[in-house]
Formats: C-alpha cells, sequence, structure tokens
C-alpha cells in the first residue's frame, strides 16, 4: 500500500464548491463512468488541454482548481453534443457552462479571448439592446491586441450591406440595463 | 398562418439574405409574419457562459413581450436565438420557481405560454413539404446538395426534440421538395466552431475546413443551412480555412429559405444571393445545363455505368462524363495489359512496386478504383496504391510470412 497515492472526492468546502457548480448545471459527475464517448465525438476535443473526460475526472478526484482553470472550458463551443451522447445522462455541455461561470466569478480565466469576446458581446446588448456587429468585432480584436484581424473581412462586408456602420438601438433599452443589473445582483445573492 | 417574427441581430447586419428570403418564403407559402414590437438580443452563447439568469431573462423579455400582444407561435429563423427562445419557454414552464425568478428580473408578466419554432419546424412540420412542392415553378433539378443542421437546431434535444439529433431530416424533406438531390454524409450535426472562428480562429478554420470537405467527399457541390452563424463560418470563414489547410473548397452556401424561395419564383438577387463570400450565383445557374447533360446521359448507360459516372463528374467538376468514361476504360485496359508497367507509374520503389503489381492483377476492383483516380486525381492514385501495399504488408506479416 506503500507507494499508491490516495485520490479521496471532494470533502468539507470543495464538497460545497462542487455541489453548487452541481446544481447551477442541473446534473451529477458521479454519473460518470468515464466511457469517454463525450470526447470521442467533441469537435473540439483535438484543441483542448483536457477532454471532457477528463475534466469530469477532476472534479471526480478533487481537483477543482485544475478543471477551473482547463483551457478546455473555454474552447468548448456548447455544442452539446457531448450531452445528447452521454450514455449516462450527464449533461457534461451545461457542465462546461457552470464551470466556466465559476471560473469568470474567481477571476480564473484560461482563455482572455473568449472571456473577453463575451464581453464585449455582452456590453453592446446591455447598452443598446441588440448586438452591435460592427462594434463586437473591432471591440474584441482591441481589447485582444489584434486589429488586423479579420481586417479584411470589413470592406467586402460593407460592400455587400452586411454590416451597419451604427448600433440599432431599442426603445426598451433602460429596460434592458435594469435586467442585466437585477440579473447581476441576484446570482451575486446566491454565491 | 399568422406568426410573431423574430429576425434577431444578425438579421440586421450580416445575415440579411436570411431575413430577406424567411420574408419571401413566408409570402410564397401564404404565412403571415408580424414582427415582435421592440424586441432584443436574445443574449446568445455570451449570456448563458456568463450568468444563468441573465441567459433566461433576455429571450423572456420577447418571450412576454408576444404574451402581451397574445402571438403564441414564435417564428425565430436564427438558430440560436430559437435555441434560447425555446429552452427559456420550456424551462420557465417546468419550473415555477425559476420562472418567478424571471419575473422579478424582467419586471414584466409571463407565463411563458408561447412556443418558438425554427425555420425547419415552420416549414417541415407547420407548412409541409407537400404545399412547398405545390408551389415549385423553378425546380432545382441537378443541384446536389448536403443539408447541414449543425448544433443549436438539434440539440439539445429535450429543448428541440423536432427531428432526430444525430441524422435529422426536415432539411432534406424541404430541399428535396424543391427538386434537389440530398447526400447522405456523416458531419451534418458536426459543430461549425460557432463564436470560436472569431474567438479561436486557429481552432474554428480547422472546423469549417472539417465541415466543408466532407460534404464535398460525399458528393455534394453546395451546402444549405438554416443558421446565420453557421453561414458566417462556412461562407465568409471558408477563405480563411482554405488558407489554413492549404486547399480550395469553392463550397456555394445557400439559406434553406434562399433556395426555397428561388425554386419559389424569386430571382437570386432578391434573396441576397449576390451578398455571399463564396460566388453562389454561378452554381445555380449551372444547374439547367447539368440537368439537360445528366438527362441526355442517362438512357444510354446501365445503371451501374451512370452511377459511376456522377462521381466522377462531382470529382472533376464539368468535364463531359462521357469522355472520362472512356479515359477511364482506357486506363483499366492500360492496368490488365501490363500491371507491372502501371504499378511502376504509382510507386517509385521498385519492390513496393512489385507488390502493388502482385496484388492487383485479375483484382477487377482494386483496377477500376485505381484506374478512376489515375485520371481524376493522379496524387491519390499514389497515396491509394501506397495504401494497398501497406495493407498487403501488413496481412503478410500477420499471416508469417
Amino acid at each position: 500500500m506503500g507507494v499508491t497515492t490516495k485520490i479521496l472526492p471532494p470533502q468539507g468546502k470543495d464538497r460545497a464548491l462542487l455541489a453548487r457548480i452541481e446544481k447551477e448545471a442541473g446534473t451529477s459527475i458521479n454519473l460518470c463512468y468515464q466511457c469517454g464517448k463525450c470526447s470521442a465525438g467533441c469537435p473540439v476535443g483535438f484543441a483542448m488541454d483536457y477532454t471532457p473526460r477528463q475534466v469530469i475526472r477532476l472534479l471526480q478526484l478533487n481537483l477543482i482548481d485544475e478543471a477551473l482553470n482547463a483551457e478546455s472550458i473555454w474552447i468548448c463551443a456548447s455544442c452539446d453534443t457531448c450531452s445528447a451522447r452521454c450514455p449516462r445522462g450527464v449533461d457534461i455541455a451545461s457542465l462546461m457552462d457552470a464551470l466556466r461561470r465559476e471560473a469568470l466569478s474567481q477571476g480564473k480565466i484560461k482563455d482572455k479571448k473568449v472571456a473577453e469576446f463575451n464581453k464585449a458581446f455582452l456590453n453592446g446588448v446591455r447598452n443598446f439592446g441588440r448586438t452591435f456587429e460592427a462594434g463586437l468585432l473591432l471591440q474584441h480584436n482591441l481589447k485582444t491586441m489584434q486589429p488586423f484581424k479579420d481586417a479584411g473581412l470589413g470592406l467586402p462586408m460593407m460592400s455587400r450591406g452586411k454590416i451597419r456602420l451604427l448600433p440599432v438601438k431599442i426603445k426598451g433599452r433602460e429596460q434592458v440595463k435594469k435586467i442585466f443589473a437585477r440579473a447581476e445582483k441576484m446570482r451575486g445573492e446566491e454565491e | 398562418m399568422k406568426l410573431a417574427y423574430y429576425p434577431g441581430c444578425s438579421s440586421e447586419g450580416s445575415a440579411i439574405e436570411y431575413d430577406l428570403s424567411t420574408k419571401k418564403t413566408a409570402l410564397l407559402l401564404e404565412t403571415e409574419l408580424e414582427e415582435l414590437e421592440d424586441w432584443n438580443c436574445c443574449g446568445a452563447t455570451s449570456a448563458h457562459n456568463t450568468n444563468k439568469l441573465l441567459s433566461l431573462a433576455l429571450p423572456a423579455r420577447n418571450l412576454a413581450i408576444a404574451e402581451q400582444n397574445g402571438m403564441d407561435l414564435i417564428l425565430a429563423p436564427c438558430a440560436a436565438c430559437y435555441n434560447r427562445l425555446h429552452s427559456t419557454e420550456l424551462i420557465a414552464r417546468k419550473d415555477e420557481a425559476v420562472r418567478e425568478r424571471i419575473k422579478e428580473v424582467i419586471d414584466m408578466d409571463f407565463s411563458a405560454h408561447t412556443s418558438t419554432v425554427s425555420v425547419l419546424e415552420w416549414l417541415d412540420s407547420k407548412v409541409g413539404v407537400d404545399k412547398i412542392k405545390a408551389r415549385v415553378k423553378n425546380p432545382l433539378q441537378g443541384m446536389k446538395a448536403a443539408c447541414y443542421y449543425g448544433c443549436l437546431l438539434v440539440r439539445p434535444v429535450e429543448h428541440t426534440g423536432f427531428d432526430d439529433p444525430e441524422d435529422p431530416q426536415s432539411m432534406d424533406r424541404i430541399v428535396r421538395a424543391l427538386g434537389a438531390e440530398t447526400v447522405e454524409w456523416p458531419f451534418k450535426v458536426e459543430c461549425c466552431g460557432a463564436a470560436l472562428a472569431t474567438s479561436r480562429p486557429d481552432i474554428g478554420a480547422k472546423m469549417v475546413h472539417s465541415i466543408i470537405s466532407n460534404a464535398r467527399d460525399a458528393g455534394a457541390e453546395c451546402l444549405v443551412t438554416a443558421c446565420p452563424l453557421c453561414m458566417l463560418n462556412l461562407d465568409m470563414r471558408q477563405a480563411g480555412a482554405e488558407k489554413a489547410a492549404g486547399e480550395k473548397l469553392n463550397m456555394p452556401v445557400y439559406y434553406v429559405t434562399e433556395l426555397v424561395a428561388l425554386a419559389g419564383g424569386a430571382s437570386p438577387d432578391e434573396v441576397g444571393i449576390g451578398k455571399h463570400f463564396v460566388e453562389a450565383k454561378g452554381y445555380l445557374g449551372s444547374l439547367p445545363a447539368r440537368t439537360a447533360a445528366m438527362a441526355a446521359a442517362a438512357p444510354k448507360k446501365a445503371p451501374k455505368a451512370a452511377k459511376a459516372e456522377n462521381e466522377d463528374e462531382a470529382a472533376v467538376g464539368n468535364e463531359d462524363a462521357e469522355a472520362l468514361r472512356k479515359k477511364i476504360d482506357a486506363m483499366i485496359k492500360a492496368f490488365n495489359k501490363g500491371p507491372d508497367k502501371m504499378a511502376a507509374r504509382l510507386i517509385e520503389d521498385g519492390e513496393r512496386a512489385a507488390i502493388l503489381a502482385d496484388i492487383i492483377t485479375g483484382d477487377e476492383k482494386k483496377i477500376a478504383r485505381l484506374a478512376e483516380l489515375m485520371i481524376t486525381d493522379k496524387d491519390k492514385a499514389g497515396k491509394a496504391a501506397e495504401a494497398f501495399v501497406t495493407g498487403e504488408l501488413k496481412r503478410r506479416e500477420k499471416a508469417g510470412l
């Protein structure tokens, strides 16, 4: 027995954190028997540091920080293939979603580009009520220090009448701003 | 039929053709669309990546507006919008506590009794393919399409449920009703990469390339989609995917509504086909000529030969199928006459070439395959030959020879 390392399921504080993640995701990691079907069919598995199966294994082995720091949770495209195919009914995509939100609230963001994209996207919605595609691309590319990425697409988009230079603003903008504020406040109260 | 219309943010920009063609299709099929008043963004993936309650509240404001106006059925052409709106309806309907929290956030009455449908559900289940068929004026004969469903129209299963999640058929039925042929292919529900094409183009380009090349290998000459983000990735970002993969694809991509409107008599410009990034009008223009050529060639041939001809045609584009058949036949003769000579043309290494000559002698199937590839794609012929030899060597090794 001397050389084996004992790895136990999460206890105490970690157990509480994991329970919260599972509750938000509406799924249970203990259902997973590590068959790997989720990862075999994952269209972005090739680019991940931990496959979806491995992410669940990390959680099962109380390596929650490792999971929250995984690049995988930011590479996951939320395509839901894993959840649709899981023979044990684990909602892996929803778990990835919950992990992203948890990592975000803990300030652990492995892939800044994805997080910045989401931030830029939601900023547009918060301010105008709708997505402003041109502003979104510009803001995202500036924030991530790649101002010339997609520069070649700007003109063709314009010449095709596919990009608006000014955002559409809905009448209920104030209402939408309040929705953002209340949703953020209520989420904060839960934790 | 009257539906509330939720156009989605991309309808005002990158997916302007989807909006145009959906409206044309609705006119054609006598569906009245009434735009939802002062609708807001559904929040898409960014919202549920960030805050779950927000991801339910943003769609819910729109649903509540529909309820206020007495509209029960909502059409959301964008697959992401459809998914967010419909998921919110189902989650809020099932869970009263969640519904109450949503009401608190949006500060509106909300009963979650509406039903949001996708374009596919509207066309396939509400209108029906028989009615669509009856409205076809310009059948899309000669078109070989790969219907691409992507993720959000078929998953999560419990939130969509109008079609099979692994091998959906609704779009195939619609496209076939228009006179086109649809191919069977494995990547119809594979993910296009969604926002990764923007946030992580290194990953996105690979995903786009694998979908388009898979459709091409299955014999498709165009892709059909019902999602603005899929369109953006497959069409606008196709050039980037080509560059990353070092291979030209030139695969036109159409919205399913563009095809319905076209078959119903609209002109390509009316529905915005000229706005695509990958040139898409030329293929439509070539369809009548292809149909005529196919009709002229078909009766002369036995069914088996006609099938082989179709496959060749897909590989070389416009080259005359008759001439191609002759070339391949001549090549097969050459293989039968001098297998060792032909083997030497395919493989440099003398020893391996001898093995190839040995295994193809008398093997009609292998000869036909190599002959076809020699005409259509010499590189591939070389690779196939090498694979035959490697396979044979493994077999010999196993047998202990």
